[in-house]
């Protein structure tokens, strides 16, 4: 069976008046359906660009520069925009990382929900409007009948999530993007929040693209972990592989060397050094200037190593554990 | 939302009265009347009883009670020149007035709005910044320069639409108004738009800046991430949003654009209030002039308290603040 999403040597370019931003730099992956997979790295390695890259909302000055993205076999990067709206919040869905602000602020909850449903499935209003008071139900959120006539200002940072997870979820899509969707909000709620996608998102078969700077929230709960540095992915594997036996040295950073087969809860390590500038990215690797391990060799193109079955790193030297 | 008004409504009559004192005070300041009104070779007698008669030899403030005391009984007293009561007078131009700016005030929206949203969904097109190069302009060009030009092509070139007066008018209210015949409009076609032409290049920068604003926030990603088509986008999630400033300036520009209809009445002698005010400027038909000013405090207050209103009913957010 083919994955229901399988990225392949994705280039995503900002032509900016400053330069060239690879903001994202040959990265692949793929996800099956009812997978789960972690989309991991810090802030500006290019999880974000990934995802608006693969639902096709990318902005100039970006463009798609290079790659595949096989959506069950058909090459998004080549359907027209037309096509790719009706897969849009219909088969593929997204849901972003502050639910402050991710509803339109004047218009009420009905309307945002309706339109969503009337976008993909031609049904009248009333029909409309019992399934996303369904779906309200779903996620959650009591009295969804009188919900649907509030704004959202009316509801809580979380509330308003939950009901952008409802949208998402309202054609049951394929494949859901959820790029970093409880970082805004507290840790009960993110839990909780986490769990209940999970869920539903099982119980659908939909496939799970989960973005996150922080490993130890996907740790319990994705099935494949890809970590991003600087654009580009340096390491993938089944999960329990890659936060037990990391093999690149970021990686490694990222998880501290305490190993752990709980890694719920456990705290980020703070890496030495910054991320560098996109713009002015020296060949090689880009971790070099932080990477305890790097020699010469690393001022070249590191390759994609294979360490163990499935799980691969972008490194000369990878790490034994 | 009752208190609320019942508060407006007290603040807009003290606001009234302030303005009373201040009108007052500055139109006697501005000169003596009697000057004007009384002919050189008046005698004494002759002179003595005009005075009288306007009730000018009374002490400021006792004039002033005297006004405030038919202010009260909605009489703001007689015109020296007509020798009709101000108001009524007022009252005659006022149509001519307010369907001109009116008019001046839906051409801008009706215009400033779609090159607004083209220009902001289009910024570095040649047409996008074409519209923003024409806004400056609509900006600093003075308005009788423009009316003069808008003569000089329309009306003495082409000959397309004349140049002055009202033209036929049709009744409603009781009122006659320019707007209900053909002809009517064709005379109003000029002076609105070099009204409106200000107020345009406003509405259109006000638009693009909030559309260019409003593309970049995330609920319109996630819009598009739904699915929508671009025009339900555009055109519900962009426009909706950016409604809300558009309408408070617009309501706001109205109250302006009466106040400032007079250089365009005078150049295509629209016989307007603004008309009235500069020619009884030149006489020092004091009456007329404060009653004229009051006139423009009042409509200024009451779009305020309409703008108010609209805000919160656009908003949804200031709506349930209003209600808490
Ligand atoms: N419109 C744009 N123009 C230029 N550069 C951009 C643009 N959008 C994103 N980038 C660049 O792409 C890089 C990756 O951004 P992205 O938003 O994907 O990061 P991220 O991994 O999601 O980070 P975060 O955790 O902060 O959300 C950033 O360095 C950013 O500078
Ligand atoms: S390639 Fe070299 S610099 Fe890069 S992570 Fe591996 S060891 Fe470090
Ligand atoms: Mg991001």
């Amino acid at each position: 069976m083919s994955a229901t999403l399988e990225v392949r040597n994705l280039r995503t370019h900002f032509h900016t008046r400053a330069g060239v931003v690879k903001a994202v730099d040959d990265v692949s992956f793929s996800v099956d359906a009812g997978q789960v997979l972690g989309l991991v790295g810090e802030s500006g390695s290019g999880k974000s660009v990934t995802g608006f890259s693969i639902i096709g909302l990318i902005d100039p000055p970006g463009r798609l520069a290079g790659g595949s993205i096989f959506y069950r076999g058909q090459d998004l990067a080549k359907i027209s925009e037309r096509e790719m709206r009706s897969l849009r919040g219909n088969r593929i869905a997204m849901i972003f990382q502050d639910p402050m602000m991710t509803l339109n602020p004047v218009l009420r909850i009905d309307t945002q929900m309706i339109e969503t449903v009337q976008a993909h499935v031609n049904v009248s209003k009333a029909e409309a409007r019992a399934r996303a008071r369904d779906a309200l139900g779903m996620v959650g959120i009591p009295s969804p009948e009188e919900r649907l006539n509030a704004y959202p200002h009316q509801f809580s940072g979380g509330m308003r999530q939950r009901v952008a997870i409802a949208i998402a979820l309202l054609h049951n899509p394929d494949l859901l993007i959820a790029d970093e969707p409880t970082t805004a909000l507290d840790m009960t709620i993110q839990a909780q929040i986490l769990a209940e996608v999970q869920k539903l998102t099982a119980e659908h078969g939909t496939a799970l693209i989960w973005i996150t700077h922080d490993l130890s929230v996907i740790a319990g709960l994705a099935d494949r972990i890809a970590v991003m540095y600087a654009g580009r992915v340096v390491e993938t594997g089944e999960a329990a592989d890659v936060l037990d036996h990391p093999v690149h040295p970021y990686t490694h950073g990222l998880i501290g060397s305490v190993p752990s087969r709980n890694h719920r809860g456990e705290r980020l390590r703070q890496i030495p050094g910054m991320t560098p500038s996109l713009l002015s990215l020296a060949p090689g690797c880009a971790f070099r200037s932080r990477c305890a391990h790097a020699t010469d060799a690393c001022a070249q193109e590191p390759p994609v190593t294979e360490t163990s079955p499935g799980h691969t790193a972008r490194c000369f030297h990878p790490v034994s554990s | 939302m009752f208190t609320w008004l019942l508060r407006r409504l007290f603040q807009a009559c003290f606001v009234v009265l302030a303005m009373t004192v201040i009108v007052f005070v500055g139109v006697h300041v501005i000169g003596n009347p009697v000057d004007i009104l009384i002919s050189p070779e008046a005698d004494q007698a002759e002179r003595a009883r005009v005075i009288a008669a306007f009730g000018l030899d009374q002490p400021l403030w006792k004039q002033y009670a005297l006004f405030l005391n038919g202010l009260l009984h909605g009489d703001l007293g007689r015109s020296f020149v007509f020798n009709e009561p101000a108001l009524r007078l007022i009252g005659g131009r006022m149509p001519a007035t307010l369907e001109l700016a009116v008019t001046a005030v839906l051409m801008s929206v009706g215009f400033g709005v779609p090159l607004g949203l083209y220009a902001g969904l289009k910024p570095n097109g040649f047409i996008g910044r074409s519209i923003m190069a024409g806004s400056i302009l609509g900006f600093s060009l003075p308005t009788f320069w423009v009316g003069l030009m808008l003569i000089m092509v329309f009306a003495v070139t082409l000959g397309w639409l004349p140049s002055t007066g009202r033209g036929e008018t049709g009744e409603l209210f009781g009122l006659r108004w320019s707007f209900l015949t053909w002809d009517g409009l064709r005379h109003m076609a000029m002076p609105a738009l070099n009204l409106s032409l200000y107020n345009i290049s406003l509405v259109l920068r006000l638009t693009r800046a909030g559309v260019r604003e409003t593309l970049l926030m995330d609920y319109i990603k996630f819009a598009r991430a739904k699915g929508l088509s671009p025009a339900r986008v555009i055109f519900v999630h962009v426009l909706k949003n950016i409604m809300i400033p558009i309408t408070t300036v617009v309501g706001l520009e109205l109250g302006s654009t009466i106040a400032f209809a007079v250089v365009t009445e005078s150049v295509f002698a629209w016989p307007g209030m603004g008309k009235l005010i500069i020619d009884s400027i030149n006489v020092l038909d004091r009456p007329v002039i404060v009653a004229y000013l009051m006139m423009i405090v009042v409509i200024f207050i009451t779009i305020n308290l309409v703008v108010d209103i609209l805000y919160t009913v656009l908003d949804p957010r200031v709506r349930l603040e209003t209600k808490a």
